[in-house]
């Protein structure tokens, strides 16, 4: 038995995004969800499964169901970081193959930029990295780019390449946060944080909300929208603390990606269209080599001078990805959003013709958590 | 994984106090000690209450050589009134074991993987004692 195209969205929606003034993570979430529900022309009183993850609250699932005035049958709350909304699809499709529930809500939304101005996180230290002061997340990911440099020669410039097609993407998006012209120059220049990483390698501190709706396939044409139905999915966990990864240059984005093309029974060749989790530069560079588009390694000569930027070979990050467009904490569900927005021909500017295939992945912790998402149009199926 | 006589191996996990206890209390009389499988006699860091390749209890404490190689570093920036840069490493011990932690003794931007570094018991960043490294033969 197989998930593929068993499960679809039917609606999706964003709220919020950038600056979303005087309101509370949970109330950008809700604004999203009713997006999205009215995106489907789905009533609330349908959702009978909720997900969501939460920047602080532990238990917002629960949350979410008192605040919608719910009693769903099902309410997932699974918290891997960032990944976790490309989880929760994984679920949602399982409980709708089963018949255990029939509208599953997968919502997210975080006020960070303006509660706070810098990543909202419950999370502490692990207790054998705490004496040594990293920044949190940042510097993990910065060992990870280094390690990769080392290892494969990738170089300064291709790091900066990833952040200059992410803004290509962006200036091309009318939601992105920050649009102005970015050269690789600006990039290199930039302010150092935790070498290599610079501040124009990270991705953005803003506010947002996404919200998905999903049902099963036989009844996902019943909407006002085209359905966008999940052919595969996988995920990968290799580890928690950074000190605890055995292989810095690879991901478990290597066991997420081909879980999810073979259930999805497709080859990285065939999709049409890209979102990565890119909340440094490195991980495009990473997941790119891990899901299969390059051979280890050569992950910094795929994207150098345009390779992901409008007109290059691989469309990737299309909405701008977290490094322009929108990065409230855990970025996992614009992935998916934005993934649907290609597939149903709506991305305006910048919209993939034809686009048939696309694949989303998140990542959670510090490239601890990889899930793998490929969605496509009926066409497709 | 090998198979696991649950007898045995309950009474150790039973046994207090727990491994993260123990370290840092070796740790506070300046002892750097590692665990050592003894099921598969695989070495063992961080300390755990189960061998990560194949799930024993049977953990012992031993004395690692010192000697390790730089996997990674970072180097934090920070302005000098807040203290300024230092870096922050994965170094890989000879036993075949990796931890996060800083050398001290070379400028930061000298520190590259492959480094060969020896372990000392020095200050983590709230002068906690902590595991740190120096360039192999230079003095800390
Ligand atoms: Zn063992």
């Amino acid at each position: 038995m197989s998930l593929r195209g068993k499960a679809a969205i039917v609606g999706a929606a964003l709220a919020g995004c950038g600056e979303a003034h005087g309101k509370s993570s949970m109330e950008i979430t809700i604004e999203a969800a009713y997006g999205a529900l009215a995106d489907a022309g789905i009533a609330l009183g349908e959702v009978d499964a909720i997900a969501t993850c939460q920047p602080l609250d532990m238990l917002s699932g629960l949350t979410l169901a008192q605040e919608l005035g719910l009693n769903p049958k099902f309410t997932m709350n699974n918290r891997m970081g960032g990944s976790s909304f490309l989880s929760h699809t994984l679920w949602a499709a399982m409980l709708l193959e089963l018949r255990l529930a029939d509208t599953v809500l997968i919502c997210y939304g975080s006020n960070q930029r303006t509660a706070s101005g810098k990543l909202m996180t419950a999370l502490g230290l692990p207790t054998y990295e705490a004496p040594y002061k990293p920044m949190f997340p940042l510097s993990s990911y910065a060992l990870a780019a280094d390690r990769h440099m080392t290892q494969f020669g990738t170089t300064r410039e291709q790091l900066a390449d990833v952040a200059v097609a992410a803004r290509a993407w962006a200036q091309k998006n009318p939601e992105a946060f920050i649009r102005d012209p970015l050269t690789r120059e600006d990039v290199i220049a930039s302010r150092l944080v935790s070498d290599p990483l610079r501040v124009r390698d990270c991705c953005l501190v803003t506010d947002g909300g996404g919200a998905i709706v999903m049902r099963r396939a036989e009844t996902a044409k019943d909407h006002p929208k085209p359905p966008v139905y999940l052919l595969g999915g996988g995920e990968g966990t290799t580890h928690r603390d950074i000190s605890e990864m055995a292989d810095l240059t690879v991901t478990g984005a290597a066991q997420s990606g081909a879980a999810a093309m073979t259930m999805a029974g497709v080859k990285p060749a065939d999709i049409d269209v890209v979102q990565l989790y890119d909340a440094f530069t490195i991980n495009v560079i990473l997941f790119l080599e891990d899901l299969g588009f390059c051979k280890k390694g050569e992950g910094g000569a795929f994207v150098e001078n345009g390779g992901i930027a409008p007109g290059g070979h691989l469309p990737v990050n299309t909405n701008g990805g977290g490094l322009s467009c929108v990065h409230p904490g855990m970025y996992g569900i614009f992935t998916l959003v934005e993934a649907v927005r290609q597939l149903r021909g709506e991305a305006g500017d910048r919209q993939i013709a034809g686009a048939e295939l696309a694949l989303a992945h998140g990542n959670g912790g510090v490239l601890s958590s990889q899930v793998t998402n490929i969605l496509g149009t009926d066409t497709a199926l | 994984m090998a198979v696991i006589t649950l007898d045995s191996e309950m009474t150790d996990l039973k046994n207090g106090p727990g491994p993260d206890a123990v370290f840092a209390a070796k740790l506070a009389e300046g002892v750097f000690e590692i665990q050592k499988c003894g099921g598969c006699g695989a070495y063992i860091f961080h300390p755990r209450v189960i061998c990560p390749t194949c799930g024993s209890a049977n953990l012992g404490w031993i004395t690692p050589t010192g000697h390790g190689t730089v996997y990674a570093r970072t180097i934090v920036r920070r302005k000098p009134e807040r203290g300024g840069d230092y870096n922050v490493v994965l170094v890989d011990l000879d036993e075949g074991v990796r931890m996060m932690s800083r050398v001290d003794g070379i400028a930061n931007e000298e520190i590259v993987a492959g480094l060969k570094v020896t372990a000392a018991i020095g200050e983590g960043a709230d002068g906690e004692p902590a595991v740190v490294f120096r360039p192999e033969g230079g003095a800390l």
